[in-house]
């Protein structure tokens, strides 16, 4: 969509590139904003309740007002913190969660930065947000805090190694870092969940444990840390660690959807009336609702299995994966 | 260079999320792996055995609601039955079967409550809102009994406070074959989770015999497969009319006493469905008994099944209207005594997994 990435640099591209950025930051909080609300209307009608329904109709203004009240708090610093560090850790851990956004192709004509190394941005980007929630940990002064940050570098460090070697078979068929170019080759070939299911599978835990969901959700577990790593944030520096959070999941379900379902793709050629950005959407909420639904059934792994599951299944099976997929490319 | 560690002590609780009300658990905790865990209790002590020397039987009633709250018709029953005993009163058999129905009602209650929240502080959500949609009922049941939904201070000396209301009996028969197949959807949805059997499989392990030296009982003693049941072994009430087992475990960790507990509520089912069965329709619900109880000069002790284990009251009496002395035997109080030796060397994450197999109610803890 723009070229202006590559062109030589002026004033007015700056201008355009911060309003385009702020325009990409205005749908991702939107995204959020309802994402939350799905998430509660989801887990609420599978726990026989209603979920937010009283703030606006349907109760869709519920996050607003929460976001709203968080604004509002006081920004409370607890005496006894390392107070640089506690401010900017929440910037630390959000940032990256932005600028990975970028990468991703929504449609044909969608898209804003087209980098030929996308996957490799996405997954190196995407590992400077633990830098943060370690630092939150820290800063905060506080056993929970620490005991959550340690947990969630000990988690974050192990399921990126099976995660972005679930990559690497995608890579090997499309022989390309370009998130376009493997949805590309996708349409003219058949969606790499077909071909690549165990890399897909492999995808869809570790990315849940990077994302630090249920069953996960050790970093914050709340019935043995209190709240893990933010025990000490309040007000809108907790809503920063809370919008990494769901900004992960925006971007973690369009790389699956991009990888694995087809991106744009129509599922049958009849339906290619429908615009790509359509079909994009539903595969990612599809995604998404998975998330939401896991998040309602099961309870949270203990910290030793979850490493074990790590370390003795997913990456032999996804070393598994990338040697069969090379086997399988250099016979056919 | 060896690297420099250290222990640390950590303050889990009074408010902490997992602790279930004002419990303090100090740890001595290196990395995660727990090193000494000291329990520390008596946040919610009201004194309870104190107060009771300067109230009348019937006015202590109501302050065993709040013992146990969570199963206060069992609690309800051991005082009064221990009165009874030392008066020698012979209760009515009406009185007798809505005391028994009320009771196991409440015990699959708070049966409920321990489900929805063990399973919660391992994580799962879901679990928790099943169990307590399914509580509601046995709830309004029991408010329409005693017009309370919590403390529902209905028994009395000498049988209950108030006879059933009009088709009550039916709502409870209607009640049972619901519960049975909720039962069967809560068994579905956890028991054959491999992530819930990976959490609770192998943790928390002790023997029949450890368990008998700690003095436990309920639950915490049946799932290191020790046959051992009030309700079976001394029977109180009218128990030995119905027909039902005492489910064990065979390791005795907290899996066998999560098992214990479910096969307990199918087996409460049993007996509420022959007792709704056998439940006579007409009679007395009340014992004659004098307006001013006044136990004879003497000394009792009786005890009784509750959910939690084996509540006693020790009842000591000078011939008034109040007892000289009263002393609770309180399941939760002596059942957490373990807690300490069974979270040496487990990791942070274990204690809620163990803490809430051994389903303690604060209240009865402190008293």
């Amino acid at each position: 969509m723009f070229n202006i990435l590559s062109e030589p640099f002026s004033w007015i591209n700056l201008l355009v590139i911060i309003l385009v950025a702020a325009a990409v930051l205005g749908i991702v909080l939107v995204f959020v904003m309802y994402a939350i609300y799905f998430e509660r209307k989801v887990i609420g009608w599978m726990q026989v309740r209603n979920g937010p329904n009283r703030v606006g109709p349907w109760g869709l203004m519920q996050t607003m007002a929460d976001v709203f009240k968080l604004l509002i708090k006081e920004d409370i610093v607890p005496a006894k913190v390392d107070k640089f560090l506690f401010l900017i850790a929440p910037i630390i851990a959000y940032t990256p969660a932005f600028a990975i956004i970028a990468v991703i192709p929504y449609s044909q004509k969608i898209y804003f930065a087209d980098v030929n190394v996308g996957l490799l941005y996405y997954g190196a980007l995407s590992s400077i947000t633990i830098t943060g929630i370690l630092l939150g940990g820290w800063a905060s002064n506080n056993k929970y805090a620490i005991m959550g940050g340690m947990r969630s570098v000990a988690q974050m460090v192990s399921y990126e190694v099976p995660l972005i070697m679930s990559f690497l078979g995608v890579v090997l068929l499309t022989g390309s870092l370009n998130l376009r170019e493997i949805v590309q080759a996708q349409q003219e070939g058949m969606w790499f969940i077909v071909p690549q299911f165990l890399g897909f599978v492999i995808f869809l835990i570790a990315g849940n444990a990077e994302l630090n969901r249920t069953p996960f959700d050790l970093p914050e577990a709340e019935n043995e840390l209190v709240a893990g790593y933010f025990v000490e944030y309040s007000g809108f520096r907790f809503a920063f660690f809370m919008l990494t959070e769901y900004v992960y999941i925006f971007a973690m379900a369009s790389l699956m959807t991009v990888m694995f379902l087809g991106g744009w793709d129509a599922p049958f050629e009849f339906l290619e009336f429908i615009p790509g950005i359509v079909w994009f959407f539903l595969k990612f909420l599809l995604l998404v609702f998975y998330l939401f639904w896991v998040r309602a059934t099961f309870p949270r792994v203990r910290t030793d299995q979850l490493m074990g599951f790590a370390w003795k299944v997913l990456i032999p099976l996804a070393l598994l994966n990338v040697m069969l997929t090379a086997l399988f490319k250099t016979l056919f | 260079m060896a690297l420099r560690t250290e222990e640390m002590l950590l303050n889990v609780g009074p408010q902490h999320p997992s602790t279930h009300g004002v419990f303090r658990l100090v740890v001595k905790v290196d990395g995660e792996t727990i090193k000494e865990a000291i329990p520390v209790v008596g946040y919610l002590h009201r004194g309870t055995e104190k107060l009771a020397e300067d109230l009348t039987y019937t006015q202590i009633i109501p302050y065993t609601d709040r013992l146990d709250y969570l199963s206060s018709m069992l609690n309800n029953y051991a005082l009064v039955q221990a009165v009874e005993t030392l008066m020698g009163i012979q209760v009515p058999e009406r009185a007798e079967f809505l005391r028994v129905i009320a009771m196991e009602l409440n015990r699959i209650a708070s049966h409920l409550v321990w489900w929805g929240t063990a399973i919660l502080d391992l994580g799962a959500t879901s679990p928790f809102i099943y169990a307590f949609r399914d509580r509601e009922m046995i709830v309004n049941l029991l408010n329409e009994l005693s017009g309370a939904r919590l403390t529902f201070n209905y028994m009395r000396v000498g049988g209950v406070k108030w006879d059933a209301p009009k088709g009550w009996i039916n709502k409870v028969s209607e009640f049972l074959p619901h519960m049975r197949k909720s039962l069967k959807e809560y068994h579905k949805l956890v028991t054959g989770n491999e992530i819930f059997l990976g959490r609770v499989k192998n943790i928390g392990v002790y023997d029949g015999e450890t368990a008998k030296n700690y003095s436990l009982s309920g639950p915490t003693l049946r799932g290191s497969n020790v046959k051992y049941d009030i309700r079976k072994n001394q029977p109180y009430s009218i128990y030995e009319r119905f027909d039902f087992d005492i489910p064990t475990g065979e390791d005795g960790d907290v899996y066998d006493r999560y098992m214990v507990r479910m096969k307990e509520m199918e087996q409460s089912i049993r007996i509420l469905e022959q007792a709704v069965e056998q439940f006579p329709d007409q009679g007395e619900i009340m014992a004659k008994v004098p307006k001013i109880i006044k136990a004879p000069e003497g000394e009792v002790y009786t005890r009784m099944e509750t959910s939690k284990g084996e509540l006693g009251v020790h009842l000591v009496s000078k011939g008034k209207d109040k007892p000289y002395r009263l002393h609770l035997r309180r399941p939760s109080f002596i059942n957490l005594q373990i807690l300490p030796e069974l979270l040496l060397g487990r990791s942070m994450a274990d204690i809620p997994a163990i803490l809430g197999a051994i389903d303690i109610v604060l209240g009865e803890v402190d008293a």
